[in-house]
């Protein structure tokens, strides 16, 4: 029961297929990678697993230690423990980080029970420090006038926060350098542990290098291709996209 | 907060607005009296705005009638300044209640400024006030109100920061209103000589749900190199009425920052006309709306630049619920000569229902060389995508919508630069939004 499950997951956008058959188990303790080319589906499925309703699930289903996340909106399933780190973080101007921070957790306490606030900041710092961010992103509007490699901090700062059961970064190395990568990584790795899983999706191998997966998968054209440990991973780096999607196209059909 | 008021107090004659100024005490300077004939007669003179007026486009027009206001009378029991309604520390605090002077905390030993009630200031330092009161024209649709004002006006403070002078705290005035159909005429004068610093913090609070008009002016000088800052606190009852009418000239490298927080009253008429008038001078206009069903609120602006390398920045926020109504309409003019200018002009409006109505008219007239102007207004409801990113961190819809509008709101609190005012703000802002449901 403890495993992000996803079952035979089909969805389109505007009447064009996009997720066509996925299938794909994320069991607690464990990362997995899912690789693939620009357009096979990989953002969709981060989507679909955040509840964006732009998309619609035609088939399939997936479930969250045992319950039906497609039927929870959107911040039901973030308070029931899924994350999306988002390729594009959103701005919200006038709204700082604490603040920000503050109501995701004021939304995970019972009724009427306020958040402590002092424990509240004294993690928050401690979390900062981990991820080399200035004390001044407290007070910061959510991303407004970030970089990109800020964003992406804040990204791992609000995963570290609210310690979700599940954890899915959507290309969180898109647009980093090699420093702000690692920084990202050593957040994500001082996240990982037995009650949690991961689902990291890349274009480029370079990321499972410093977020070492368990297991990875290639993903073409809507459905997972292949299964494999990291060694999947410098394969494709190697021999590229074309090759996996002439080899590996079909395959799993 | 009715229980202040016992019973309606029997005044001899409360006279229409319409048929009489109010009587002026004895004593005062003779070309304020003088003034106040020449007004009173302009405002019989001065036809009613029209609906064909560009002026007054997609206004209620029908608002701005005065018929069965009656000068405010004095109440039975005069309401005491608030803790909650006001900042933790100012450096003088006038209160009134109906125009009436109800208390008064004035700065010892601040060497260098001036507070004290209109009436006071026209007998014992009138060239000063006679070198500013309502010099300037009301180019904006509601010059018949300001003759109305100007015929009126005695109740008011008058702010006098001397050369240098640059108290820490803001000076606080409150204006308390209560009583059935009640006219008011509140005047602040705010003077910032050379180097001066001062922020005045202004609150026009209701008492009741009754309806009072307000016809209020403001008015701010910074000559050179002064910075001087005004917010007004609008929080009228929701069947008042008002038009505010606020006039800012900013000198040499003089910088001026005026806010308005638009809270109460079912109809709202603001009229702010910025002059930068000396080179290097800097004018900060902002105002941030929060309207609901039943009220309107008509903005008109000016930024008329009359010298070189000067700035003006306008930031105007409107959130509207329900079946509100904004009207925006601002312009920029660059005069002749007025080389390198910087202006810039915005109006945002955020629909937070379907029902809500914004209308927009931005312009630009630039007479000058080597400007730098931009104009832009836009509406629209809460971006799907950030309500989404809210979400998926498990923020409730109805907390998320919340914060969302409060950020955008926000904005112009923090471009006032005031940490009091600005907890203070936020504290209304937050009641409003309680009050619309939000």
């Amino acid at each position: 029961m403890s495993t992000l499950s996803i079952h035979n997951l089909h969805a389109s956008i505007e009447g064009q297929s996009i997720l066509k058959g996925l299938d794909l188990e994320v069991p607690k303790g464990e990362v997995h990678a899912i690789m693939g080319p620009n357009g096979s589906g990989k953002s969709t499925l981060a989507k679909i697993l955040a509840g964006n309703e732009d998309y619609e699930v035609t088939e399939g289903d997936v479930l969250m230690d045992g319950e039906n996340l497609l039927e929870m909106e959107v911040d039901e399933r973030s308070r029931a423990g899924l994350f999306l780190a988002f390729q594009y973080p959103n701005e919200i101007p006038g709204v700082s980080n604490a603040n920000f921070l503050r109501a995701a957790l004021q939304a995970r306490q019972p009724d009427g029970a306020e958040l402590d606030a002092v424990a509240f900041y004294k993690q928050m710092y401690a979390r900062m420090d981990e991820l080399d961010m200035d004390r001044k992103f407290t007070a910061r509007a959510v991303n407004e006038g970030f970089s990109g490699g800020e964003k992406k901090r804040n990204e791992i700062l609000q995963l570290m926060m609210l310690e979700p059961k599940y954890a899915v970064l959507d290309e969180t190395d898109s647009g980093l350098d090699i420093d702000a990568l690692k920084v990202v990584a050593r957040g994500v790795n001082s996240m990982r542990s037995p009650e949690r899983g991961f689902l990291v999706i890349t274009h480029y191998q370079r990321l499972l290098e410093y977020i070492v997966p368990d297991k990875v998968h290639v993903m073409i054209d809507g459905r997972i291709r292949r299964s494999g440990g990291r060694e999947l991973a410098l394969e494709l780096e190697e021999k590229g996209y074309d090759w996996a999607r002439e080899e590996l196209a079909g395959a799993g059909a | 907060m009715s229980t202040l008021i016992e019973s309606p107090p029997a005044p001899a004659t409360p006279g229409s607005v319409l048929d009489q100024p109010a009587p002026a005490p004895e004593g005062l300077p003779e070309w304020f009296t003088a003034r106040r004939t020449a007004a009173w007669q302009r405002f019989q003179d001065l036809p009613l705005p029209e609906r064909t007026n560009e002026k007054w486009r997609f206004s209620r027009i029908k608002e701005a009638s005065l018929e069965g206001f009656t000068h405010a009378a004095e109440p039975a029991s005069l309401a005491d300044p608030h803790a909650e309604h006001v900042l933790d520390k100012a450096v003088a605090r006038l209160a009134f209640h109906n125009g009436h002077l109800v208390s008064a905390d004035l700065p010892e030993n601040q060497s260098g400024l001036t507070v004290m009630p209109l009436e006071q200031a026209l007998r014992e330092c009138p060239d000063l006030i006679e070198a500013h009161f309502m010099k300037s024209e009301t180019p904006l649709g509601s010059e018949k109100f300001a003759a109305l004002h100007e015929a009126n006006a005695l109740s008011g403070v008058f702010i006098h920061a001397a050369k240098g002078t640059a108290p820490e705290d803001p000076v606080e005035i409150v204006h308390y209103f209560s009583g059935c159909q009640g006219a008011h005429f509140p005047h602040t004068l705010v003077v910032g000589e050379d180097n001066a610093e001062v922020t005045v913090i202004e609150h026009f609070v209701s008492l009741d749900e009754e309806s009072a008009f307000v016809i209020g002016v403001s008015d701010l000088a910074a000559d050179g190199a002064a910075r001087v800052r005004h917010a007004m606190l609008q929080r009228l009852s929701t069947s008042s009425k008002a038009i505010l009418i606020n006039t800012t000239s900013a000198g040499r490298d003089a910088d001026a920052k005026s806010l308005l927080l638009n809270l109460g009253g079912a109809w709202v008429r603001t009229e702010s006309v910025s002059h930068v008038t000396g080179t290097g001078a800097n004018v900060n206009l902002l105002s941030a709306s929060i309207p609901g069903t039943g009220q309107e609120f008509d903005q008109r602006t000016y930024q008329i630049h009359k010298a070189q390398h000067t700035t003006s920045d306008l930031l105007y926020k409107n959130a509207l619920f329900d079946k509100a109504r904004t009207i925006f309409s601002g312009l920029i003019i660059v005069d002749d000569g007025a080389h390198h200018t910087d202006a810039y002009q915005t109006c945002r409006n955020l629909l937070m229902s379907d029902h809500g109505e914004a209308h927009s008219l931005p312009g630009l007239e630039i007479k000058a060389d080597q400007v730098k102007c931009s104009h832009g207004s836009t509406t629209a409801q809460i971006d799907p995508d950030t309500l989404l990113y809210l979400k998926a961190r498990g923020i409730h819809d109805k907390t998320a919508r919340k914060l969302i509008t409060y950020g955008f709101i926000e904005e112009v609190v923090e471009r006032f630069g005031h940490e009091a005012a600005g907890r203070l703000l936020d504290r209304f802002i937050e009641e409003k939004f309680k009050a619309l449901g939000a």
